[in-house]
């Protein structure tokens, strides 16, 4: 009996340490002609206010074809572990939204459709999207992995009245503009700027573009990681630093993940924020159009441009087809209904993006000063993230690393250029081998 | 007092019934012998597929290279050998590094919060046991957190512990003028306290709740008779409830150390993907290094070292506490 015992404990605790590498079941994906399973990526203020910006176009869809799109909208924190988990069982929806960073490395586990010559001309062809928005869809001289749906770039905001009591005329536009002017507005318990110091992928975009400044591009030519460069650990240490040295970062926002750097920003207790399009979140929070402004993200010196004026990534969402659909022709026609004009300024417009179709991009609609911003950035001074298929795990490990570094320099702890490139170097060998 | 009571009249009973009951099961011979295998079967066939089958998957993974690149057709990742566990065991290099001081911080925690949750289960399962007014509120009140939804509890702990807003540091901070600033608790050193008390928070219940079953089986003259020999609430527990529930103890730390040491959701909840390191238990860590870096390889590699260990400790505590018991039975 007690051997049983031991054993039956030995058979828990046997299950219990393999539950990091069980893996679940996805959802039943469709055989029938006539629909298509569609997952979603959250992109308004909830899951329910996707589905209601979503649901009367997909009924539209059905309207106009007789194919019957079955929703789901998933939480970015979900997103990709589903995704994941999709590919593994083989399980997965017939249409899905992606980030755009994570293209070349969902393209490398071989379940997405890839967008040959003659898929693309399903759609309307290659040429109907911006180029910028192109250049996250996989990894270069490969068949792209997904089409570009809704485009965001970094722009700078700034609180126009907090400006107005610090005594500041012009909006920054260079990285030294941006210290002088936190620094007037870090006083009586406000801050210069917002940073998200615990959200992976935030710090990520913000180190990448920094790296772009110091001229580094975190993988080499050959798409190894190449994390230590100088230049990588200047952009990390320039980004820390707002907090360490120049403290116009209040230490709390080193914890912050679930964008309460735009609560702050929005209660006038942060005077700057970078942020990809957040409009409704700042009036959602109460806070008017007419209290913020927008100029484009701060530069070393001079004008945004290419190189190290770069100061954005390509942000956006993109739309992949799973490989094993049941309903090619379906979700052919479903790409091509969502990437067309008309339905592409009514969700970008919905969701306050930009249309990465150039021809949508024309609608007045686009031509507000906030969006003017975003569609100059993403034409002229974004740059894509590297397209290499181990993006995903560096935006966890680089991403881990800047959260570490803002912990220290929460705890009043000193970040110097050693203990960057420390945590980078840690960083980098916890990347797969090849 | 029941169990002598009634031991004894029924001996000669049992005596007398002999002869009878040993003819039943000859009369209904090999079904009676197979009836309970037989009742057995579904679980074992359903242990066997949700247990056993994913278990001997993982450790094939864990000898193969499983990138993203083979996730899709695990069965095509080329054959790695001990790579994956030289890499986890490789403790001069970062993964093994990392490894190592998760799994030191995961001892810690572990010994700790199974102390505590012991600790504070049995005291206040002992406290419950003198009738009172008030007591069926208390014992209600003291299995809450064991019966709320661990991810709606560990949110509110979340929430709780934010440095600006939380209740936390509103009260040692901003009521009790505890430190020069607020604390971070999510971030940081503090970290692993966060994750410590809302473990123990969360595990006491269990632990109260065996304790009390147990107490249930201790006769109560044994403490009459104690307390007529002059012996007080200390000695009383000393000498006749601890012994007492010896072997609900050894279950109940056993059951609750598998559980402390392969506790996902807390910090999962807690900290999200990626845990501060002071606060990086093992089971995150290699969620981590499974699904976030998508190294599933490794990742099975330093499942597999952990299930060892767990079969290990595990093994050696119950051969333990069996020869224990059995040197007490004599």
């Amino acid at each position: 009996m007690r051997r049983i015992r031991a054993a039956v404990t030995g058979a828990v605790s046997l299950s219990l340490a393999f539950t990091a590498t069980a893996c679940g079941g996805g959802e039943g994906s469709e055989s029938s002609p006539k629909t298509l399973t569609y997952w979603a990526s959250n992109q308004g203020a909830s899951l329910e206010v996707d589905k209601k910006v979503l649901q009367p176009e997909l009924d539209q869809f059905e309207k106009e074809t007789g194919i019957k799109v079955k929703l789901e909208v998933i939480p970015w924190s979900d997103l990709l572990n589903r995704i994941l988990t999709a590919t593994t069982s083989g399980q997965g929806p017939d249409i899905l939204n992606i980030g755009n960073t994570w293209s070349a490395s969902l393209q490398s586990t071989g379940a997405l459709l890839p967008w040959d010559a003659k898929n693309l001309e399903a759609i309307g062809g290659k040429d109907r999207f911006v180029d910028s928005a192109l250049g996250s869809t996989g990894v270069p001289g490969k068949d792209p992995a997904a089409v570009p749906l809704y485009s965001m770039a970094y722009a700078l905001y700034y609180n126009k009245q907090m400006f107005k009591d610090a005594g500041i005329a012009e909006p920054p536009t260079t990285w030294d503009e941006v210290i002088a002017a936190g620094k007037k507005l870090s006083k009586d318990g406000k801050a210069g700027i917002g940073v998200e110091g615990s959200n992976l992928s935030n710090n990520i975009h913000q180190v990448f573009v920094l790296g772009k400044q110091h001229g580094a591009d975190f993988f080499t030519a050959d798409g190894k990681p190449d994390f230590t460069s100088d230049g990588a650990v200047a952009a990390v240490k320039q980004y820390i630093d707002l907090m360490a040295a120049q403290k116009i970062v209040a230490p709390g926002n080193a914890e912050y993940a679930q964008n309460q750097s735009l609560s702050d920003f929005a209660k006038n207790k942060t005077g700057m924020v970078l942020w990809q399009t957040p409009q409704q979140t700042f009036s959602s929070q109460g806070m008017g159009p007419e209290e913020w402004g927008v100029v484009p993200a701060p530069v070393p010196s001079g004008k945004p441009g290419q190189g190290a004026q770069t100061n954005s990534m390509v942000a956006g969402i993109n739309l992949a087809v799973f490989k094993n659909t049941k309903n090619l022709d379906g979700a052919l026609k479903f790409v091509k209904y969502m990437t067309s004009d008309e339905e592409q300024i009514v969700l970008n417009k919905a969701y306050g993006s930009v249309p990465p179709v150039k021809s949508a991009q024309k609608d007045p609609g686009f031509g507000a000063p906030s969006l003017a911003v975003i569609r100059d950035t993403l034409a002229n001074s974004a740059a894509a993230l590297p397209q290499v298929p181990e993006e995903s795990q560096f935006e966890t490990v680089v991403g881990t690393a800047v959260k570490e570094l803002f912990a220290d320099a929460a705890a009043g702890r000193p970040v110097t250029t050693e203990s960057v490139k420390a945590r980078l170097e840690k960083a980098q060998q916890q990347m797969p081998k090849k | 007092m029941t169990e002598t009571a009634v031991a004894h009249p029924t001996e000669p009973a049992v005596r007398k019934a002999t002869p009878g009951e040993a003819r039943a099961p000859r009369r209904s011979g090999r079904r009676r012998i197979a009836l309970p295998y037989l009742l057995l079967l579904p679980a074992l066939l359903l242990e066997l597929l949700v247990h056993l089958v994913p278990m001997l998957m993982g450790i094939a993974m864990s000898f193969k290279e499983l990138t993203q690149f083979y996730i899709r057709n695990w069965n095509e990742a080329p054959w790695s050998g001990l790579d994956n566990y030289t890499v986890a065991i490789d403790f001069d290099a970062p993964v093994g590094q990392a490894l190592l001081k998760s799994f030191l911080t995961t001892c810690l925690f572990t010994v700790l919060s199974v102390g505590l949750c012991w600790l504070l289960g049995t005291a206040a399962a002992i406290f419950l046991q003198e009738n009172f007014r008030g007591r069926g509120f208390l014992r209600t009140l003291f299995l809450v957190p064991y019966a709320l939804p661990v991810y709606a509890a560990v949110i509110t702990w979340a929430f709780m512990f934010q440095r600006d807003n939380g209740l936390v540091n509103h009260v040692l901070h901003d009521q009790l003028g505890i430190g020069d600033s607020p604390a971070f608790w999510l971030i940081g050193d503090n970290s692993f306290w966060a994750l410590l008390i809302v473990s123990v928070w969360k595990g006491w219940p269990f632990a109260f709740l065996t304790v009390m079953a147990g107490l249930q089986n201790i006769p109560r003259d044994m403490y009459e008779a104690a307390a007529l020999d002059g012996a007080g609430v200390w000695k009383q527990i000393r000498h006749i409830t601890l012994p007492s529930l010896r072997s609900v103890n050894q279950v109940l730390v056993l059951v609750l150390f598998l559980w402390t040491f392969n506790d996902f959701n807390t910090p999962f909840v807690l900290f999200g993907k990626a845990a501060p390191e002071a606060a990086d238990l093992i089971s995150l860590h290699i969620y981590q290094s499974s699904f976030q870096t998508w190294n599933f390889g490794t990742g099975s590699a330093m499942s597999v070292l952990l299930l060892l260990f767990l079969l290990v400790v595990t093994g050696v505590y119950l051969l333990l506490t069996s020869r224990g018991r059995k040197t007490s039975d004599v």
